[in-house]
């Protein structure tokens, strides 16, 4: 079994499809969804870790690569721009899942590790630096 | 054993000089005794980085033709003060973005400010320029529109009033909410505590006495050569101290001056604190001649021999109070978790002490190369000097 991230972006020509129902039949994935968003002009977002074996995983990817949808791959929904970061931490308190860390302790440097993330955007707004932010 | 700035100079110049940063020279001072160090090490670097909101810059923008005497002058929409001379202006780090709804949709998210266009400048971003006037026979030119970047400018001198905070409070909030603050979010019932020092990095932490630093310092302010104009406002060095002399609340303020085109962007940030507003962190670094064993022993001031007083954000700040709620060292609180009326609270920082050392370190490289010298400064700061409040009175008409 693996698990991946996987970050969507559906054009308004696919926001009809229930893709996430066919990951789960189709693929026998377990799905979990971080994030979810309609926009105004009716294309939307997802973020989701999905599980699963390899070859249901790979199927999976490639059912998704026949539709008009973007696929960003064991990538989540949230960015840390390391060279906007100020090293500081005060996102670490604010961070529940430990994604984001003090990794070398001697030299007290920040780190994310976006495997962890359950994008519940706590760190966008405890950054003055402006180093987290959310793909939508 | 004493030396002069002369002999460590000559030492500089010849590329032999013995440099440590304020970290390295505590082991290097415990392993070689004080004496014998202190004939061996010549400067000790000590920086800083952090947030600065007593910062800004001058800037020239040159006269277009015709000419034109500005009086209101926006950069990427965030006002510069332009009552100077006609092409002159002061953008200071904290002014909000024209139009910014600042906290009426509470809280304010403060996206972009004066601290994020000084960012953009010393990067070499382009930025849009407005300025308006009334018109004057010699500057007729009423509104200007246009484009420019740093290299357009004939002068960008950041010019920072208050920087390098020589210790600094430890935020808390004890009410049921959470609250906004420039020491960032603090949550309901002391769930988290935050503070803002480079500790035994910061550079008068290890000159409580301002013995080196003063007037005339030179400084290396965010990769440029700077220097310590005045004391900071609200210098303050009449505060309690601990045995080592080290005040255990903010105390010394530096004013540091230093051109923006030689700047490296990494240290010049621009920052935006939830609910708050907008700042600017800012890098320094300050090299300590080690002109005797005395001024060496201050530098090997360790985190765990600072103390840090911690002041509830959500009622003895706003009230100036004066109350301390507990004092805490900042070994203590780099370990991440103090206990605070039997409580275990996780604290975090807002300086970088990563970012600090990275300092120490780059002007330990610019002395060892033979590129920084040091200077005497020619004033001291203050040693006994308060800092008064505003006593609001009525009106006097």
């Amino acid at each position: 079994m693996i698990t991946k991230k996987v970050y969507l972006y559906f054009p308004q020509s696919e926001t009809e499809r229930p893709i996430v129902y066919e990951l789960v039949k189709q693929f026998d994935l377990v799905v979990n969804i971080f994030r979810a968003k309609v926009t105004n002009e009716e294309s939307g977002y997802l973020s989701l870790e999905v599980t699963g074996s390899q070859e249901n995983v790979d199927r999976a990817f490639e059912y998704l690569s026949g539709f008009d949808v973007n696929i960003h791959a064991g990538n989540s929904g949230m960015v840390w721009d390391e060279n906007r970061c100020g090293q500081c931490g005060a996102c670490l308190v604010h961070c529940p899942t430990g994604a984001l860390s003090m990794v070398d302790r001697d030299i007290r440097q920040i780190s994310f590790n976006d495997k962890a993330c359950v994008e519940c955007l706590a760190c966008v707004e405890a950054c003055p630096f402006g180093a987290c932010s959310s793909k939508f | 054993m004493t030396k002069t700035y002369a002999e460590i100079n000559e030492k500089i110049a010849s590329g032999k000089a013995v440099v440590l940063t304020a970290e390295e020279v505590i082991d290097y001072v415990d392993k070689r005794g004080l004496e014998t160090a202190a004939k061996e090490v010549d400067v000790v670097t000590t920086a800083t980085f952090g947030p600065m909101c007593s910062s800004g810059c001058f800037l020239n923008f040159g006269h277009s033709k015709p000419k034109m005497r500005i009086t209101e002058a926006w950069l990427n929409d965030v006002m510069a003060y332009s009552g100077i001379a006609a092409v002159d202006a002061y953008l200071g780090a904290t002014q909000l973005r024209q139009h910014d709804p600042a906290n009426m949709d509470f809280p304010g998210e403060f996206r972009y400010g004066g601290g994020h266009v000084i960012e953009d400048l010393v990067a070499g971003k382009q930025v849009e320029f407005r300025a308006l006037s009334y018109g004057t026979d010699d500057y007729p030119r009423r509104e200007i529109c246009t484009m420019l970047d740093i290299n357009d400018l004939n002068q960008a001198i950041m010019v920072n009033p208050r920087n390098c905070y020589q210790n600094y409070n430890v935020a808390v909030n004890c009410s049921d909410k959470r609250i906004y603050t420039y020491l960032g979010i603090l949550r309901a019932h002391m769930r988290n505590m935050t503070y803002s020092s480079a500790g035994q990095l910061s550079p008068l932490l290890n000159d409580p006495l301002y013995e080196t630093i003063g007037v005339g310092t030179p400084v290396w302010l965010a990769g440029a050569r700077g220097l310590v104009y005045a004391e900071g406002t609200q210098h303050c060095s009449a505060v309690e101290r601990s045995d080592n002399d080290v005040p255990v609340e903010g105390a010394g303020t530096l004013a540091l001056s230093g051109n923006m085109k030689e700047m490296l962007p990494e240290f010049v940030r621009g920052l935006s604190f939830k609910g708050y507003g907008v700042s600017l962190a800012v890098g320094v670094g300050i090299p300590i001649p080690i002109l005797n064993p005395e001024i060496l022993k201050r530098t090997t001031v360790r985190d765990r021999d600072i103390q840090a007083s911690v002041i509830d954000y959500s009622h003895d700040y706003p009230e100036k109070t004066g109350k301390v709620l507990a004092k805490y060292s900042y070994e203590e609180l780099r370990s991440g978790q103090v206990e605070l009326m039997g409580k275990k609270v996780p604290v975090t920082s807002l300086s970088s002490y990563n970012k600090a050392l990275k300092i120490c370190n780059l002007l330990k490289a610019e002395i060892e190369a033979g590129r920084f010298l040091l200077a005497e400064a020619s004033q001291r700061l203050p040693l006994n000097q308060g800092m008064q409040s505003l006593d609001i009175k009525g009106a006097t008409k």
